[in-house]
């Protein structure tokens, strides 16, 4: 934990302020607010129905929010309301300087073409055209997320679950981002694998100064990987604070239970 | 292009002239002039049903029935040949809704439609090249989602399409460009050629003609307008090349046209001809021979395709 806090920038990344998103008058999320610090990596736990993704995928611009506001430090324009931004504009910061882990590895991948194309696409879409150089980028990567080179040519229907979800992380880190969302990164996977992705994943996160913003239902997951939990119910955040301290000391009722049921470790 | 004066045919007879109503061809031709002003562009326009399948080439034929006039001389061809099935049905339909005269002439005709081959002889002022189009959408295959091909065409994402040819490098080594190899258009759009061989994309750069394309099915019309620049895609480490053959064509001789392999018998033994059969009779007739000169299948070609 203190390791980790060293490496957190003290200049906000991400400033997130009353944001709300209704679905028709289905309550999505209400009034969260929260910044982010380069190098953090926040942790969004609740149970199923709690607005998790709903928060996620409005402040990583493919939702936009009912209300309130997302400012992000784009390397283009400095800190910016992303969703004032033209849309060409969003859509190359996230592009530039954003990933997208998905819980379901198809939501996240190119299916048609291969493992290595779907790793390199990002150096593609950001103006690579020398094959040669992007090739050996992309195997330097498949072996970051140990991923056997030997497949970089198959498709990845015929990946296990495991090895999808290594090829979507190097497809999502391979440009160099700023900021990588994830909803659920090891959610669908069986316990051993995911424990050696989730090393995987930490150490990644620690050796890019990556901020993370990390959706999960799984109080191990949280405790692993980050820094500071925001606890949501019903689509508001009932509690915040750094891990530690919400999962030893959790305040909120609604947290104790969280906590109290699940947490064996 | 010609326009429709100084025909000697009845005037009722225009109603219907072309086989398309009045309203449609003049719809058709708005898409093709927004075409023309956008180089590379897909135009939506209201394709209509027509007496083939789809698949046989209705956006070709929407655009000639659009810009076809009585004084309009017409060649159509399916692969390059002047003679096959398709080509010859779509020929003599025009030439009973539209009064045209047809050729298999290159250099004669005003209006040349096909659906794989661009004609080796290179087009000229005041000639319409009008190519059959399966699929417009050269990133449909790997972009599923209309709204999304749409944004990326209006923001010039394009990195995408690199991922196809990405991919065909790693599986076969080279950019090995077949029928439909992407190009951009003037820096701007990214267009399929679709269906030609990548050993015809450079004849539709700064070209004296005007390409027209149009997919029936999925209801599109996109142009190159002449002297336009064509770029086709490829890698810096990897550029793009047309086919090339060991062989020079059979019949003629020729060795710099597009060639077709013909397999003889059931032993293995082939002959590879010129794709482009007018082409190819052309030169034989100029005298050039091939290693194969006098074999039965240029006598075939000499029969007129009608
Ligand atoms: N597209 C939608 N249309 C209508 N309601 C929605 C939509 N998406 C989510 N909701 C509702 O918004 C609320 C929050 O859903 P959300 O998917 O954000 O929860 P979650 O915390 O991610 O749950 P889970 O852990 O099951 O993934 C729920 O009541 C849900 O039914
Ligand atoms: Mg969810």
């Amino acid at each position: 934990m203190n390791a980790l806090s060293s490496r957190i920038e003290s200049t906000p990344l991400l400033k997130v302020d009353g944001l709300t998103k209704w679905y028709g008058h289905i309550l999505g999320c209400r009034d969260v607010s929260f910044d982010m610090r380069a190098g953090e990596v926040l942790g969004i736990v609740g149970e199923s129905g709690s607005g998790k993704t709903t928060l996620l995928n409005c402040v990583s611009g493919k939702l936009p929010p009912s209300a309130g506001s997302i400012q992000f430090e784009t390397s283009r324009f400095g800190m910016s309301d992303i969703y004032a931004m033209s849309e060409p504009d969003r859509r190359r910061m996230q592009r530039e300087d954003w990933g997208f882990v998905h819980q379901n590895p198809r939501d996240g991948l190119r299916m048609r073409v291969s493992g290595g194309a779907n790793v390199a696409e990002p150096m593609m879409s950001l103006g690579g055209r020398h094959y040669g150089k992007m090739r050996q980028a992309t195997i330097d990567w498949l072996e970051r997320v140990e991923f056997d080179t030997g497949r970089i040519d198959d498709r990845p229907a015929n990946f296990s679950g495991g090895m999808q979800q290594r090829i979507q992380v190097a497809r999502n880190l391979i440009h160099g981002p700023k900021l990588v969302f994830m909803d659920e990164p090891t959610g669908g996977l069986d316990v051993s694998v995911q424990a050696r992705l989730l090393d995987l994943l930490r150490e990644l996160v620690r050796d890019l100064r990556l901020a993370v913003m990390i959706v999960t239902h799984d109080m191990a997951v949280a405790r692993l990987m980050a820094d500071r939990l925001m606890v949501m119910k019903s689509g508001q955040v009932v509690e915040t604070g750094l891990t530690d301290q919400v999962l030893d000391d959790p305040q909120h009722p609604y947290t104790q239970i969280l906590v109290s049921s699940v947490l064996q470790i | 292009m010609s326009v429709q004066t100084g025909s000697n045919n009845a005037p009722e007879r225009y109603y219907n002239y072309a086989y398309l109503d009045e309203q449609t061809k003049r719809m058709i031709r708005r898409a093709i002039l927004k075409a023309l002003a956008i180089p590379g562009y897909q135009v939506p326009f209201g394709s209509r049903e027509m007496p083939v399948p789809y698949g046989w080439g209705t956006g070709g034929i929407q655009l000639t029935a659009a810009i076809v006039g009585p004084d309009d001389v017409y060649k159509c061809i399916d692969q390059g040949a002047d003679d096959t099935t398709n080509a010859v049905s779509i020929r003599q339909f025009f030439a009973k809704v539209a009064d045209v005269e047809t050729t298999e002439d290159t250099s004669e005709a005003t209006i040349i439609q096909s659906r794989h081959r661009v004609p080796e002889k290179p087009l000229k002022a005041g000639q319409v090249m009008v190519l059959q189009v399966p699929q417009p959408e050269p990133l449909r295959f790997l972009e599923p989602r209309e709204t999304e091909t749409r944004a990326m065409h209006a923001y010039e994402e394009y990195g995408l399409q690199y991922v196809a040819l990405y991919e065909r490098v790693a599986r076969v080594g080279r950019i090995n460009a077949g029928a439909g190899h992407p190009v951009m258009v003037e820096e701007r759009y990214l267009m399929s050629p679709s269906p030609i061989p990548a050993f015809d994309n450079p004849k539709l750069g700064f070209s004296e003609a005007i390409y027209l394309l149009g997919a029936g099915r999925e209801k599109r019309i996109y142009a190159v307008p002449p002297y336009t620049r064509v770029r086709s895609l490829d890698f810096e480490d990897h550029p793009f090349a047309v086919q090339t053959w060991d062989e020079n064509c059979a019949l003629c001789g020729a060795d710099d046209a597009y060639l077709d392999e013909v397999v003889l018998d059931d032993q293995g033994a082939k002959m590879y001809v010129c794709s482009d059969s007018h082409h190819c009779a052309e030169r034989r007739e100029a005298g050039h021979v091939g290693p194969m000169a006098g074999h039965q299948l240029a006598q075939a070609e000499k029969e007129p395709a009608q």
